[in-house]
């Protein structure tokens, strides 16, 4: 066994125990907690793949802004204890689950094609520089079409907020 | 392979020394520079076997034990599983935060080059914001977990405005990562010891004056003090967030809050002040615009560079313990008006203003 696979071993195994805290906690702050642990140790991931710059951008973005805003709603709403759900939230939930688990198929069963092993890790590989080349060359419109989308998002929020009162 | 390693945990330690120590001495600063400002005699009480003369020493040494040894106190209903990680959770950031700021330029000892910085992340400034983003969780969690209306009251405020100013900090920073063209920090010091028209040291400051005010502001209110510190604000809601802490976690917060202090200072002496570079001082000595060169040692140089930069951060340190007990506390919504309303147009305006520079140029 090698190093690199001993150390994913370790972050794979601590981001599943921390995702399954995250469904089975019946706690919202600490299901909260666990999710934060669980999108920081998938950040270290992918640094362990010479990913640095994604792996920034996952601890800035999902585990020290979108995690803060869940955190300030659970706590300006304050669930002491979430009520127990309901039937068909179980069947709805589990046919969710079951559509997820066959998309997984083809990858568990290697039909996807080849799974890449270790990429080309130049210095270049997943610098800003390269990320930034393909973002606004190649990408360009999607990119700038998902901006107009969170743009129209927060619009609609103030929308939504301005109406209530 | 055993030096390298050897060589990076000793810078490793001497960053995590410097800070923690410089955090312990600010504590003493703080309350001394209060007393100077408020015109009045502050911390002597501490003396050692009589011994009161070196304040500063008996200071650092008596806060500590009195704070470690007192009663560490969870509140009955908190919740004792968060409310014990949050004081790491507020400590951790500003500690790793420093690593990727370079305290001097290349060290030589015999063959082997040392880069004076711990990390050297490609992606530099992005870290710093990413690890600045998770101090919000310090908080946040200590807040809830300690079940108290005043600490969660100070940990929403101190959520809405960390979040609120961590936007307008990293904007305003934009200008400057335009200016130099990359996220490294190193990179972004070595460029400043350019000089301007032959005789004007090519500081960020020059070229970015408004993101300085900008950055300098966010950073201030994103270390929580006055005017921003709302969050503990002691005559509206006891002590906010940490009401509830006492002890040795208490303590990390606290020291915590110093250590921000430092990284700040830190960083707005990277970006805006030319890091470690020392006017007209080069690799091998002071070349002067008026022609004269005086050359020296290499470690005198080194010696230099790390000496500006400690006096460089020291003196950020100073300005904000002087702008803490200089100013009155802002009201909630001044300060949301003037985080969303002023300081994100203006940084996005100095963005703009800055392309077209660039471009026109």
């Amino acid at each position: 066994m090698t190093t690199p696979m001993i150390f994913f071993l370790i972050l794979a195994g601590l981001s599943v125990a921390f995702s399954l805290l995250v469904v089975f906690q019946r706690n919202v702050v600490h299901s909260a907690m666990a999710l934060v642990a669980t999108l920081f140790l998938i950040a270290v991931l992918f640094l362990t793949l010479d990913a640095v710059m994604v792996g920034i951008l996952q601890i800035l973005v999902y585990a020290g802004a979108i995690m803060v805003l869940f955190l300030f709603v659970i706590m300006l709403l304050n669930p002491e204890v979430l009520e127990g759900r309901s039937v068909v939230w179980w069947v709805l939930g589990s046919l969710a689950a079951l559509l997820l688990l066959f998309e997984f198929v083809p990858l568990l069963t290697g039909t996807a094609g080849p799974v890449s092993g270790p990429g080309p890790a130049d210095g270049s590989f997943g610098s800003p520089e390269m990320l930034a080349q393909s973002l606004f060359s190649d990408f360009v419109l999607p990119f700038e079409v998902a901006s107009v989308l969170l743009l129209v998002a927060i619009i609609g929020a103030v929308v939504l907020a301005k109406r209530e009162s | 392979m055993m030096i390298d390693l050897g060589i990076i945990a000793a810078k490793a330690l001497l960053v995590l020394f410097m800070v923690l120590n410089l955090a312990g001495i600010l504590g003493w600063i703080e309350r001394k520079g209060s007393a100077l400002i408020q015109d009045r005699i502050g911390a002597n009480r501490a003396s050692i076997f009589g011994f009161a003369g070196m304040g500063l020493v008996n200071t650092l040494i008596a806060d500590p034990i009195k704070l470690l040894t007192k009663e560490d106190f969870i509140p009955p209903k908190g919740d004792r599983l968060l409310h014990t990680l949050a004081p790491c959770m507020a400590f951790f950031p500003p500690l790793v935060t420093f690593a990727v700021i370079p305290f001097g330029d290349v060290l030589m000892l015999g063959e082997r080059a040392i880069n004076l910085q711990v990390a050297n992340l490609n992606v530099g400034i992005l870290y710093i914001f990413s690890m600045a983003s998770l101090s919000v969780y310090g908080i946040v969690i200590g807040a809830w977990a300690s079940n108290n209306k005043f600490s969660l009251l100070g940990g929403v405020r101190g959520s809405a405005q960390m979040i609120s100013y961590e936007i307008a900090m990293g904007l305003s920073v934009m200008g400057i990562l335009m200016v130099y063209g990359t996220l490294e920090l190193q990179e972004i010091a070595r460029a400043q010891g350019e000089l301007l028209w032959s005789w004007l040291p090519a500081w960020g400051i020059f070229f970015q004056p408004v993101a300085f005010l900008l950055f300098f502001t966010a950073a201030v209110a994103e270390t929580k003090r006055i005017p921003f510190d709302l969050p503990e604000a002691e005559s509206e809601i006891v002590a906010g967030y940490h009401v509830e802490y006492s002890g040795g976690k208490f303590l990390m917060f606290f020291a915590g809050e110093f250590a921000e202090i430092v990284t700040a200072s830190g960083l707005i002496t990277t970006l805006f002040f030319g890091g470690w570079q020392v006017p007209f001082l080069m690799r091998d000595g002071f070349h002067f615009p008026w022609g004269a060169t005086l050359f020296l040692p290499h470690l005198a140089v080194v010696l230099l560079q790390v000496g500006a930069f400690t006096v460089k951060v020291l003196f950020f340190c100073w300005l904000q313990i002087l702008l803490r007990w200089s100013l009155p506390r802002f009201r909630y919504d001044q300060v949301m008006r003037l985080g969303w309303k002023m300081l994100l147009p203006l940084a996005l305006l100095n963005v703009m203003a800055t392309a077209i520079l660039i471009i026109a140029w």
